[in-house]
């Protein structure tokens, strides 16, 4: 059976290239960034290649790139390292409610550790509005972190103007772009934002290679201590074979970026108003205004997990913000800040497109979603409507 | 993350559809939480002579809703009775653990199917 990947936000394969750059730094260059002698010098300018290019892909200087394990490392370390270097100035944060995990329990555990957090609500796109970030600005506020975009329903913040907004009331500014650096064009100056998390993964880099974009001259209290590496911020020997290949994979994001945008693009549209003309099935997320690979859909009467089971069986592989998808047993809270009420939730489903995904690829799909879709109706008790199932809340028994 | 059984009676459940003529009707769960399952159940002198169900819900809902109808024909109402989640995940070959409580509906549904047979037999 044929495999198709449909999961793009979730990871990717690492590109061909990028595997072949990263292989030496497995095996001859072995060494340690931090040693005198030859291998050691061969690592550390392997590193400060890398950086160059992570830095070049977002418009930086290669010396306000710090290297890290992961998007949500990145994440933890301008929360808390932001949050910690600033507390004697105050202690309030703005983040949104649509924010990753390692944004939103970060805030939490910030929570406990005596910072007030504002939680900003989102339009039923999904979209932040600015004004509502300015209104929630305080005299305390140190930080105000909202994602760039979503991967689970695509949409893309006017990150542009809330960082105007920040700077000019002197407030350091954080976007998580693990979703959007290296699939849209990211530059840090416009964005006006002091720090930016993103993965390699995301771009057919390595997964356990992570950067935060940290704006010079801006103080940050480090996560992990120890010794002097990535200037005393990050310590801990080097993952330098995933440096390397996040360095390539950034290379080669930014030589095909607007080529990838293209292919994508038109394949993603190809789908969703494919998909539209199932009866009750909607897009979630904003219309326009989202990451080029982007198609996130609720289907009435059915449930996520169900139909991902069965689009697997047909060699389809995607993701669902559906309570039963989850480990956690909990629908996605970004479905519910957008107003999706928590039965349509359940039928979440997110699909999302690579370089690899071909126009064959999405015919296919395009059979075998309303067969799938229709398979589950067929068994559902609430394919004529939801009766008096619409308003109840979920209380589990144990 | 599934047995081969469960994804048996998820990818070819058996048993579905209403029972315009059903004798007893047992809903249980909600849609919030993710799985609602709806068991109908023919019955003749006290034994369970057919079955159908709708489930909306993830794999293991489907799976278990399945299971539930092929074990239940053929069985007295106090026999069917006697089936609880355990039994039924039991003969699906395990559920995952997050699964036993949310999803695991059928012998809930079931018992509440009966109750509904015996009421209208009462009046």
């Amino acid at each position: 059976m044929k495999e198709i990947y449909m999961d793009h936000v979730a990871t990717n394969p690492l590109h061909p290239e990028v595997l072949e750059a990263m292989l030496p730094y497995f095996k001859e260059h072995f060494g340690n960034p931090l040693s005198l002698y030859e291998p050691g010098i061969k690592a550390r300018e392997a590193i400060e290649n890398a950086r160059a290019s992570s830095a070049s892909l977002i418009n930086a200087k290669a010396n306000e790139i710090i290297f890290t394990s992961s998007g949500a490392e990145s994440n933890n370390f301008a929360l808390k390292g932001i949050a910690f270097a600033n507390q004697n100035k105050g202690k309030h944060i703005i983040i949104s409610k649509i924010e990753h995990h390692s944004i939103l329990n970060s805030a939490r555990f910030l929570e406990k550790s005596g910072f007030a957090v504002t939680y900003l609500p989102v339009d039923k796109y999904g979209v932040i509005d600015p004004a509502i970030v300015e209104k929630a600005i305080t005299k305390e506020t140190i930080l105000i972190s909202i994602i760039h975009a979503s991967p689970e329903i695509g949409t893309i913040e006017p990150i542009a103007e809330i960082g105007k907004i920040a700077r000019q009331k002197g407030i350091i500014f954080h976007t998580d772009a693990v979703a959007s650096v290296g699939n849209i064009p990211v530059d840090i100056q416009p964005l006006n934002a002091d720090l930016l998390s993103f993965a390699a993964h995301q771009f057919y880099g390595p997964k356990g290679a992570g950067a935060l974009y940290l704006r010079e001259g801006t103080r940050i209290v480090p996560l992990i201590y120890g010794g002097i590496q990535e200037g005393g911020r990050r310590a801990g020997t080097e993952n330098v074979p995933a440096i390397v290949g996040m360095g390539k994979a950034a290379e080669l994001a930014k030589r095909d970026l607007q080529k990838r945008i293209n292919h994508v693009k038109s394949l993603r549209d190809k789908l969703i108003s494919n998909a539209l003309k199932v009866e009750k099935v909607y897009l979630t997320g904003h219309p326009e205004q989202r990451l080029p690979g982007h198609a996130s859909f609720v289907v009435e009467y059915i449930e996520g997990e169900a139909m991902l089971l069965l689009l697997a069986g047909k060699g389809i592989y995607a993701a669902s913000g559906s309570a039963c998808s989850s480990k956690a047993l909990k629908a996605s809270p970004v479905l519910i800040s957008i107003g999706t009420p928590a039965h349509l939730a359940q039928g979440s489903v997110v699909f999302t497109l690579s370089e690899g995904t071909t126009e064959e690829e999405i015919d296919y799909f395009n059979e075998v979603f309303p067969q799938i879709i229709n398979q589950l109706r067929k068994i559902s008790p609430f394919a004529k409507g939801w009766g008096d199932m619409e308003d109840k809340t979920c209380t589990p028994k144990r | 993350m599934y047995t081969k059984e469960v994804m048996d009676h998820f990818s070819n459940p058996r048993n579905v559809g209403e029972m315009p003529d059903a004798d007893g009707i047992g809903t249980e769960g909600n849609p919030v939480c993710g799985d609602v399952m709806k068991i109908f159940l023919k019955i003749k002198d006290d034994k369970i002579v057919d079955a159908k169900f709708q489930t909306f819900g993830c794999g293991a809902a489907i799976a278990v809703s399945s299971m539930v109808t092929e074990m239940v024909k053929g069985k007295t109402l106090d026999e069917a009775l006697s089936i609880s989640k355990e039994t039924v995940a039991n003969a699906l070959g395990g559920l995952p653990p997050q699964k036993m409580h949310c999803s695991n509906l059928g012998a809930d549904a079931l018992r509440k199917a009966i109750e509904d047979y015996r009421n209208k037999q009462q009046k």
